[in-house]
Order: C-alpha cells, then structure tokens, then sequence
C-alpha cells in the first residue's frame, strides 16, 4: 500500500524583489515527506530554507510551483500546520497557560484544562503555569512553543531553528525531549537548521541545500535508531559527508 | 540677618561628601535632598545680595503656601485644574487608544488619516485657546477641550506606532493559530502594543499638566493657572506665584508617579528594559 505524503513540495521557485532588483531565492525545489517523518532541512544561512519553511506555513507565497499538504494546495496560515519560530513566537503578555491555550479558544474551559495540562506535562512545564515568559529560561520558552503548537494537536510541525537562540548543553537536551515527543505524538516534522549535528542527531532524512539560490544538493537518509550514539562510527561518517557537501572543512 | 543658609549648606555640603559611605538606596534620597537644600540656599543668597523687594525668598514663599493653604483658595483651584486635566485625558484615551488601533494596524486606514493627524499634531494646544473659548466659552468646557486636543495627538500617534512596530513573529503567531476580527485585536495587538501605549499615556499626561496651566492663565477664571495670574496682578503678590509654581510641580510629579504604576503589571513588564 502506497501512503499519501504529507508535505509536497512542486518545484517551488522563490524570487525576492530587492531595490528593484531580483534576488532568486530558492530554485526547482521538489520533495515529499511522509506522515510522521522527521525532516531537517540543512544549509548555510542565507540559502532560503527558511523562505521555504515560510511559505509551507502560508506565512509566504512562492513565486512559482507549489506546496501541497494531504494533497491540498497550501493557502495560508492553518492551525492544522503550526509553526514554532527562533525568535519566540510566544506572547510575553501571556501566562504560560494562556499561551498554551491559545489554540483551543473553541473548545469548552474542561476540555482546554485537560489538554493543557497534559502537553505542560508533556514538555516538563508542569508548576509553571502561571509564569510568565519573562521569568523563563530561553529553554523553557521554546518548551511553552512547543506546548502551545502540540496543544492544537496539528497534523504538521514547522521548526524555524527553535534552538539557535539556545546555549549548547540546552539545546542537546531540548532536541532529546523534541525526539521524545516526537516518537510519542507521531507528527509530520520540518526542522530547519544550519547546524550539522542537530540535522545528524535529529532527522530521518536530512535535506542538503545549496548556496542561494538555495536547491536541494542531496537528501541523505539516517538509518540510526533513537537514541543515537554520537560518538559511533556511522555517525561520523554521516558527519563527514555533510561537511563534504557543505564544502567546509572536517578538521580544525 | 539669620545663619540659617550657612548651617544648611554645610549640612549638604557634609552629606555629599560622606555619600560614597551610603548604600544605594539612602543616597538616591540623601543626595537629591541634600542638592536642593543647596539650591535653596543660592535662591536666599541671590535673593539678599540683590537686595529684591519684588521677588520672595524662600522663606516669604513657604509663608505664602501657608497663606494659599489656609485660605481654601488652593484647593479649589487644584480641584479645577484636575478636573480638566482628568476629563481631558480620559476623553482622549477612550477616543485615542482605540482610533489608534485601528489606524496602526489597517494600512489603507493608516495611509488615509496618517497625514492628517501628523498635519495636525505640530499645532500647539495653547494655538487653540481662541478657537476653544469661542467653541465653549470660558470655562471648564474649554479647559477640557484643550486638554483632549493636547493629549489626543501623542495618545492617537504613540499607539499607532506602538501597533505597526508589531514584531512580525507575534502578527505571525496569531495568524497562525487563526485569530482574527477583535479576538487578534483583544488577544495580540492591544496587548503587544501596549507597554508603548502606556509610554505615550504617560507622555500625553505630562503635556496636559503643562497645558492647563497655561490655558488657565490666559482664557479661564479658576484653576492654578488663573491662580498665578491673579496672584500677579492684585498687587504682586510673587510670593504667591512662586508658591503655586512649587505646588503645580508637586502636582505633576504625583501625577506621573500613578502613572507608572502602569507599567508593573505583568501583562506589560516585558516591553521595558531592565533598569
């Protein structure tokens, strides 16, 4: 039996106006995720991963080609596919409980109760409900993010690199937590980052770009079971290759 | 000839010299005293040098505030004055905050009524006295009016900045979770903008304290801006002027300090900086 993908991208073109002039942003790119896998799409800064995140979410139009989730063009913002951004997306005027509930407006003050309290559970948040983002760590923010995109139950999570703001033994720890909800809740998840390691540590698939105009180099598979073990050999080979493509140096 | 500007300035004097011996909090109140015990000081020096007959001395002034106190004249007049300047402002924030809003975040509106505003605004409150007084006579009527149009315009154009400074993350966030209509406006844009509303609250409250007093002055019959005019004019009374100018400053700084209390709430500290 052959599963619908989620996520398809159709040679998706992005060109960006600036001071008149063009700047091509992202060329031909065509992909296809399936339900439930994890995808990190991986470039230098500036190769327009993000631009292609952007305009998953229907937070941007591409200039040609298409993104199709469940088979359906995309067509602007959707609780369904939510985004977690690196800036904090969460709101500063807001408790920890009422961003979290802020996708669940529709839903009767019992049931919000009962999922809230479950995805701050979930997410480690649990005695910090009525905190505000202000006295949080950078980490426990995006944990609140995280909160408050799994509270929606979406089908689809985009992850804008939720960690880069983040000190390095946090963010190790952060992305062992994500790989647990993850495995736990089964969502569609694309993970933008320029950080070679967290693609290795994170995805299934790992999607190479190129410089601007960023398309797709390679898409290299990572056949290591969770959790993985940084230090085995596999592993390092992946690392290598990546380095390869991204044609930086292994040794410093 | 008394002693007194001798002792009192080596009291300052000494008080400012042993501060570096203070903690912090004691020289954030003993510092400020002790300066303007020394200010004090200069104005009763100036005052017996220049041998004025016309201008108080410190002394003279705390007598006439004792005067004006006992007399009932003051509170009458500071009543009046606040009543204008508590009409004025809340008239211009129910107007402002809410024009504001719409105008900050709807572009076509913005790009309608933003040269209009920023027309009028540049047009000193104190330029419309004749039209208010014509509109309204002399009265609180007027006084009102003035204080609206005074703080209508940093209200009105704080918020619309505060809305279009929106970060795009947040506008993002909202529409992604699919607010829209006056739940995004209750739930994102007046909370998001409104550490800077309140900046600008507290900005139209300081000019409508400096514009009643002129108003006073010129077009109305009560209010302490009437009270030093009338305290001038029957018989120079400058004693009296000076006291009202010390009490008009106590006013505002009061006034300023309530509307700071503003910016303690939880739902807003996020938009200061740490000081």
């Amino acid at each position: 039996m052959s599963m619908q993908p989620k996520v398809v991208f159709e040679k998706v073109n992005k060109v960006f106006e600036r001071r008149g002039a063009d700047l091509e942003v992202l060329a031909n790119i065509d992909l296809s995720v399936a339900p439930g896998e994890f995808v990190c799409l991986l470039g230098p800064s500036g190769c327009g991963k993000s631009t292609l995140l952007n305009i998953s979410g229907g937070f941007e139009q591409p200039t040609s080609g298409r993104v199709l989730i469940d088979g359906e063009p995309v067509q602007g913002p959707n609780p369904r596919r939510v985004f977690v951004f690196q800036e904090y997306g969460i709101f500063p005027w807001a408790s920890v409980w009422d961003n979290v509930a802020l996708g669940l407006r529709h839903l009767s003050k019992g049931e919000q109760h009962t999922i809230v309290a479950q995805v701050i559970d979930l997410v480690g948040l649990t005695g910090f409900e009525s905190t505000y983002p202000q006295e949080l760590s950078g980490g426990m923010k995006q944990r609140v993010e995280v909160a408050r995109a799994l509270a929606v139950d979406p089908d689809v999570i985009f992850m804008d690199e939720p960690f880069g703001a983040l000190d390095s033994l946090t963010r190790l720890s952060l992305r062992s937590e994500l790989i647990r909800i993850w495995r736990k809740s089964g969502k569609t998840i694309l993970f933008v980052t320029h950080d070679v390691d967290e693609s290795i540590q994170l995805a299934q698939r790992i999607v190479v770009f190129s410089d601007r105009p960023g398309s797709i180099k390679e898409i290299i598979p990572v056949p290591l079971e969770h959790p993985r073990d940084l230090g085995s050999p596999e592993y390092g080979q992946i690392k290598n290759h990546l380095y390869d493509l991204l044609g930086v140096s292994h040794k410093v | 000839m008394s002693y007194w500007p001798l002792f009192l300035s080596l009291i300052a004097i000494g008080v400012v010299a042993a501060a570096r011996w203070q903690s912090a909090r004691q020289q954030s109140v003993l510092l400020p005293l002790a300066i303007s015990c020394l200010v004090v000081v200069l104005w009763e020096l100036a005052c017996r040098w220049t041998q004025t007959r016309v201008f108080p001395t410190p002394g003279q002034t705390w007598l006439g505030l004792l005067e004006l106190i006992e007399s009932n004249r003051l509170w009458g007049d500071i009543a009046a004055s606040l009543f204008r300047v508590t009409w004025g402002f809340i008239l211009a924030v129910a107007v402002g905050i809410p024009l504001g809003l719409v105008v900050g975040w709807s572009t076509r509106t913005f790009r309608a009524l933003n040269p209009i505003i920023q027309g009028l605004r540049p047009i000193s409150p104190i330029a419309w006295i004749p039209i208010a007084i014509l509109w309204f006579g002399i009265g609180d009527g007027a006084g009102i009016f003035l204080i609206f149009l005074s703080s209508f315009f940093p209200i009105t154009v704080g918020t619309m900045a505060a809305v279009r400074n929106i970060s795009l993350v947040y506008q993002r966030s909202a529409l992604n979770f699919g607010l829209s209509g006056l739940e995004l406006f209750r739930r994102v844009v007046l909370p998001a903008a409104l550490p800077q509303i309140i900046t600008s609250l507290r900005i139209a409250l300081g000019v409508a304290w400096l514009v009643i007093v002129a108003a006073e002055m010129v077009g109305m019959d009560s209010g302490l801006g009437y009270l030093i005019n009338d305290a001038r004019n029957a018989g120079s009374r400058y004693d009296l002027v000076v006291a009202t100018m010390l009490v008009i400053g106590a006013i505002g700084i009061v006034l300023d300090l309530l509307i700071r209390r503003l910016e303690r709430f939880d739902e807003v500290r996020w938009g200061y900086a740490e000081r």
